[in-house]
């Protein structure tokens, strides 16, 4: 069956409206991607008929919601293929779950080791692993990248070396779209006994990522990227390494006893699961893993791919229009200038004429500092955009051009 | 000579003949095309509007009672409004300025249309463009 990406649109509401007199074109799904009926209706499912605290209580609809809760978590397992639902952590969101595994290495690092992260990195990974090396006075190393916005893996060998305790680093860049060559690197990680994570943002929603193949010791998701809540991210550790880190944060959910002394904790994952969780939030990102499944991710990556084709072909057509981020291997993110013009004025006479795009440094001021650029403009694509709002985009760009020059 | 007041009054009644928000923008992107840019020398740190997120840079010059200003910017935008602002306040008495109520931003809509970051930003450039007038009357 075709892809029906007009069936798809039906499903997301927000979608249908106009923003000053023009159709919605929403073009900022790196920075959230918008939610479906059906993760709508399990929130409101949720709180109309389930709604209880979880994990404490005997009533029915404590069971109800602890039920439903776990159940997301197995989703979540399977998804990833992780070896046990125990291994899958919910968290507040990616920047809690790498703040969690850099607070908890703060435990285990020595001074004379590294971190090792890349240049292509989000600013939540890279500030936890910087103050984690603060803290520790271990040293902070970065993979270089080229022009392009590809990783120069030539430096891989030398940056890291017996001394590294971490290699964390983006899947897919949210700011260039780059895709990382994620296996050259843990590769070279575990040659050298380095623990790794792989920070999953961009690519949750985008493919579908095996653990166990990647044999990978962390990997988080966001659920609002997802097409899922904000406020939830998922922490995916294998469990010897869990059950070596310290938790992050003390509270109620997380502990086995607790005296006025001292206190044990429980098991994984409830140790780093401090305080009621994000329920509601979490009911929802199974309705839309669920959804995404139903769609399915090869057949959403191949139509974010035609999409990011049709746009990078389209556009370029444009006079002055430049790509900043030109990797082979890339996901559906296209950062670009527009000679003349500056990214703030392009983004606010597009909203004028109804598309939605970011502008500014994307949260990766190091990435804008390389290319000595003081930010871009970003599209970014969804399973719910299509070609003729690129062809909206494209016609209200010019336009903006026109005007700026 | 025009007073602060009868500036704004012009600037609400050009406004007044756009009915989009397209064509405000048109407008106020040509009034920033046509401002004088500044020396290099003088976009430099010092000079940053602190609170815009685009960089302005805004230059004062004591010219007896009155306060002379000048500014550049890096987006258009944000040029063609401090653009407006030197136009109402520009070669005005120090002490005029500094008191000025400047109705005109919301007669004309531009104080609801932009987004709170933005908003901040305008609200940035009066200011500084206050402090100046209100540290030279002083000086007086």
């Amino acid at each position: 069956m075709s892809y029906d990406v007009h069936a798809i649109r039906k499903e997301f509401p927000i979608l249908h409206q106009q923003i000053h007199g023009r159709p919605l074109v929403y073009l900022d799904n790196a920075a959230t991607a918008h939610k479906p009926l059906a993760v709508i209706q399990a929130i409101t499912d949720f709180y109309t008929k389930d709604n209880a605290n979880v994990h404490r209580g005997v009533h029915t609809l404590s069971q109800r919601s602890t039920d439903a809760m776990e159940a997301v978590r197995t989703a979540v397992c399977a998804h990833i293929n992780a070896r046990e639902v125990a291994e899958i952590i919910f968290t507040r969101g990616i920047t809690d779950s790498i703040n969690t595994v850099a607070f908890g290495m703060g435990a285990l690092l020595q001074p004379h080791q590294n971190v090792v992260i890349t240049a292509l990195e989000h600013h939540s990974n890279i500030v936890p692993w910087q103050m984690l090396c603060e803290r520790t006075g271990a040293a902070l190393r970065y993979i270089p990248m080229n022009d392009k916005g590809e990783l120069d893996l030539s430096t891989l060998e030398v940056l890291v070396d017996e001394n590294t305790a971490m290699v964390a680093f983006n899947h897919i860049s949210n700011a260039l779209g780059t895709i990382n060559p994620v296996k050259t690197i843990l590769s070279r990680a575990k040659a050298v006994g380095a623990w790794t994570l792989v920070d999953g943002a961009q690519s949750g929603p985008h493919a579908l990522v095996d653990v166990q193949d990647w044999d990978v010791d962390f990997f988080t998701l966001s659920s609002h990227k997802m097409y899922g809540p904000t406020g939830l991210g998922v922490l995916y550790g294998k469990r010897e390494r869990l059950e070596l880190l310290p938790p992050y944060q003390g509270g109620g959910e997380m502990i086995a006893t607790v005296t006025m002394e001292k206190s044990t904790y429980a098991d994984i994952p409830h140790k780093f699961e401090a305080g009621t969780p994000h329920i509601e939030g979490i009911i929802g990102f199974g309705a839309a893993l669920d959804y995404i499944n139903t769609v399915g991710v090869d057949a959403i990556a191949a139509h974010e791919a035609a999409l990011l084709d049709y746009a990078t072909t389209t556009l370029s057509t444009i006079d002055g229009f430049r790509i900043i981020g030109t990797a082979e291997n890339k996901a559906s993110v296209i950062s670009f200038l527009v000679e003349g013009t500056h990214p703030y004025d392009l983004g606010v006479l597009l909203d004028q004429q109804g598309v939605a795009v970011r502008t500014g440094q994307h949260c990766t001021q190091p990435i804008m500092d390389q290319f000595c650029i003081a930010g871009t403009a970003r599209a970014s694509f969804a399973m719910y955009n299509t070609f003729e709002e690129i062809d909206l985009f494209k016609a209200a760009l010019e336009r903006a051009v026109t005007m700026l020059r | 000579m025009s007073t602060i007041a009868e500036k704004q009054a012009v600037l609400i009644e050009e406004f007044e003949f756009f009915d989009e928000w397209m064509d405000k923008y048109n407008h106020i992107i040509e009034m920033g095309k046509a401002m004088p840019v500044l020396d290099a020398v003088d976009k430099n740190d010092d000079l940053l509007v602190q609170g815009c997120q685009s960089k302005v840079w805004l230059k004062a010059e004591k010219k007896g009672e009155n306060v002379r200003f000048f500014a550049d910017a890096d987006a258009i935008i944000a040029k063609g409004i401090v653009a407006m602002l030197i136009d109402v306040f520009d070669n005005q008495p120090s002490l005029e300025v500094a008191a000025a109520d400047l109705s005109f931003l919301e007669r004309i809509g531009l104080k609801d249309h932009l987004s709170p970051t933005r908003a901040n930003g305008l609200m940035s450039m009066i200011k500084q463009m206050k402090f100046y007038a209100l540290a030279f009357s002083s000086a007086n």
